[in-house]
């Protein structure tokens, strides 16, 4: 074949490789200029591709002495103005706990990617899992809303790297992809394209002397950020803080503050949510699935609509917040009965559940380290029919 | 903590020498404590350097000490517990012209934060940490630090501290720091040629700042008020040139406390390494 004629064609530009590097390429792909993380199976090959390539392009890596320091790294080179990642998995994630939670106070654009891996504790550290979708949601205390992201491909956690960080930036937030343990380790080809927009931050929408690090101006509820190097002052604290920054212990301070800390990523949704769906129109049973353990399903779907059954599903892209929309639009479009699958003893089946009242939910829910087959999901999916 | 009255009138906030780099509103200590004396002392370095907010940033963790990064007109960072040090390494590594300040006390760097202060010391990023040290946790109620002297009474040691306390200076400079001093807090001039020092030292710098806490500390031991106290304290202190840092006493039963420089090093910096091997990356030299 001739592969000069062929260039334009997508798929010979393609290489294979592994769902971690294609991550980290995403990443590099995005502007991340920094990457702070401690080793940890199965996301290590993370760190270890950005040790290589972010030099190469004037970036910084820095292997840090755990995973605390790791987000906190990636928080102060943000305020900085510099795109920056960190990647873990499941014990490290809890170590993340609190700087996701100071990187939502200070609202710091940072993207952490978690391969997930069995648990509790140390778990099964070479094995898949998709047990963490509750501590990428709920990882820090306090009251606040955070944005996760599935990808289900190689090429997905190449395109939803990018995503994470064109979503932090755009919203101010940490975003979590929430990856797990084959995914990040398979090869798969991937197209390392670069027709996608790149988000950066919102400037300060007045000069230093006007500046108050969270004052809004927009209906987004986004602030204006000013990074350090700058002639803007600032001070930013992870105690309640009222626009100027300063400490605010009243009770209307924590309203008007966490109010708008949650609503600035729920007004959103429509805009991160993101899912693939097929057959919903037609449908009695949707099964809905996310991340490796979706990848059975097209097939098994197919397979029963040739034994006549009205089933479709739908995959979702993206776990936090949680589509409710998509619920909602089930729901009109008369689905009556829901099968959720996922790869744990049942955790986003419970935000699922909060729609029986428009169809009818079941699970399979399985705290297994291996996806689900496409036989084994039609032979689950026709008993519950 | 006791909240002070507001000390300065509208004009006398206006006319202050350091208007430009201190922010007074949010200065919350104890009349006293000397936290006041090193907030001052570093403005006035940062002063004397001609630095103004773009050149610098301060970052805090959590305490009374954690507090101060507010009291700064400067991007201004209070993080969490423990963490100032590795928030500080990663402005400067996105950042390496930025002099980058951590401000934060004992328990915050040496307890929770113990384990970021010997790392980030011996890879030698180039941000200047700054510990007052007042011996307990002051803000939470006076609980035993890792500071806290042998058969002191502190609000979880009834009976007497059992456990010895770290020695900051010898610590740092064992985890490689390239500068390292002690001072107590009242002797605002050798503190403040330690902070211009640091501020020209391209490498990990350690401030020890004695600041007893005669809220937590003194009442609970009986030392007085905080005049007392820092009477009680400059008995104590002896300056020393040439001191080896293991040799850095800081003993109140023993009654001795030993200050000045004990680290003056030359070692590159993190930042100035990391661009080396940005070179030899971008000249491909290593195997892929």
């Amino acid at each position: 074949m001739n592969l000069k004629q062929s260039e334009n064609d997508p798929h010979n530009k393609a290489i294979l490789t592994s769902g971690n590097y294609a991550s980290a390429e995403g990443a590099i792909a995005a502007g991340c200029l920094l990457f702070a993380g401690y080793p940890i199976t199965p996301s290590s090959e993370i760190a270890a591709y950005m040790s290589r390539r972010l030099p190469e392009v004037n970036g910084t890596f820095i292997q840090m002495e755990d995973e605390l320091a790791s987000v906190a790294c990636c928080l102060g080179a943000s305020y900085a103005g510099t795109k920056s990642m960190t990647a873990t998995s499941g014990p490290g994630l809890s170590l993340m706990a609190e700087n996701i939670g100071l990187g939502v106070m200070l609202e710091a654009p940072v993207v952490i990617v978690t391969i997930m891996r069995g648990g509790p504790s140390t778990g099964q550290p070479t094995n898949a899992s998709q047990s963490d979708v509750y501590q990428a949601r709920y990882a820090s205390h306090g009251d606040y809303q955070i944005i996760v992201l599935a990808p289900s491909t190689v090429q997905e956690m190449y395109d939803l790297t990018i995503r994470a960080f064109n979503l932090a930036e755009r919203y101010r937030t940490p975003v979590i992809v929430a990856s797990d343990g084959i995914l990040g380790q398979m090869m798969e080809p991937v197209y390392y394209h670069s027709n996608f927009e790149k988000v950066e931050r919102k400037k300060p929408q007045v000069p230093p002397e006007k500046y108050k690090p969270f004052e809004v101006f927009d209906d987004d509820l986004v602030p204006g950020m000013a990074v350090a190097g700058t002639d803007y002052y600032f001070y930013v604290s992870g105690l309640t803080h009222d626009i100027e920054g300063n400490p605010d212990m009243t009770p209307e301070g924590a309203e008007t503050l966490i109010k708008r800390l949650c609503d600035k990523i729920t007004r959103a949704r429509p805009e991160i949510n993101d899912w693939e769906e097929k057959y919903i129109d037609d449908s009695d049973t949707v099964v809905l699935s996310y991340g490796i353990n979706a990848r059975g399903v097209p097939e098994a779907i197919e397979q029963a609509r040739q034994q006549g059954h009205k089933m479709g599903y739908v995959r979702l892209k993206s776990l936090w917040p949680f589509p409710d929309e998509l619920m909602e639009k089930l729901g009109r479009q008369g689905v009556s009965k829901v099968i959720v699958s996922e790869m744990n003893y049942g955790m986003l089946i419970r935000e699922v559940q909060r729609f029986q009242h428009l169809f009818e939910v079941s699970g399979i829910t399985i705290p297994t380290t291996i996806p689900f087959s496409p036989k084994f999901i039609y032979k689950k999916m026709i008993k519950e029919v | 903590m006791i909240p002070s009255d507001n000390l300065s009138t509208p004009e006398e906030a206006l006319n202050h020498p350091l208007k430009d780099w201190l922010n007074l509103n949010r200065f919350i200590f104890c009349p006293g404590c000397l936290i006041g004396t090193v907030i001052t002392s570093i403005t006035t370095c940062l002063k004397e350097r001609g630095y103004t907010s773009k050149d610098y940033a301060i970052v805090s963790g959590i305490g009374c000490t954690g507090r101060a990064s507010g009291c700064f007109k400067a991007p201004a960072f209070h993080t969490t517990h423990g963490r100032a040090i590795p928030f500080a390494t990663g402005l400067k590594l996105a950042n390496p012209e930025l002099e980058v300040i951590v401000l934060s006390g004992d328990g915050d760097l040496f307890a929770i934060g113990g384990n970021h202060f010997i790392h980030a010391a011996r890879r030698n990023i180039e941000i200047t940490v700054i510990c007052v040290n007042n011996n307990v946790y002051g803000m939470t109620g006076g609980q035993v630090a890792p500071t806290t002297h042998v058969g002191d009474i502190t609000s979880t040691t009834p009976y007497g501290n059992m456990e010895p306390p770290f020695n900051l200076i010898s610590l740092a400079a064992a985890s490689g720091a390239t500068y390292v001093a002690r001072w107590p807090g009242y002797d605002t001039l050798r503190l403040q040629k330690s902070i211009l020092k640091s501020l020209d030292n391209e490498g990990f710098n350690f401030i020890e700042v004695l600041a007893p806490c005669f809220i937590q500390y003194g009442t609970k031991n009986r030392l007085g008020d905080a005049v007392e106290m820092l009477e009680w304290m400059k008995k104590q202190i002896k300056i020393e040139t040439d001191c080896p840092p293991h040799m850095a006493t800081l003993d109140f039963k023993k009654g001795v406390i030993i200050c000045g420089e004990f680290v003056e090093d030359k070692r590159e910096g993190f930042t100035k390494r990391m661009e080396q091997i940005r070179e030899k990356a971008k000249s491909k030299k290593i195997k892929k």
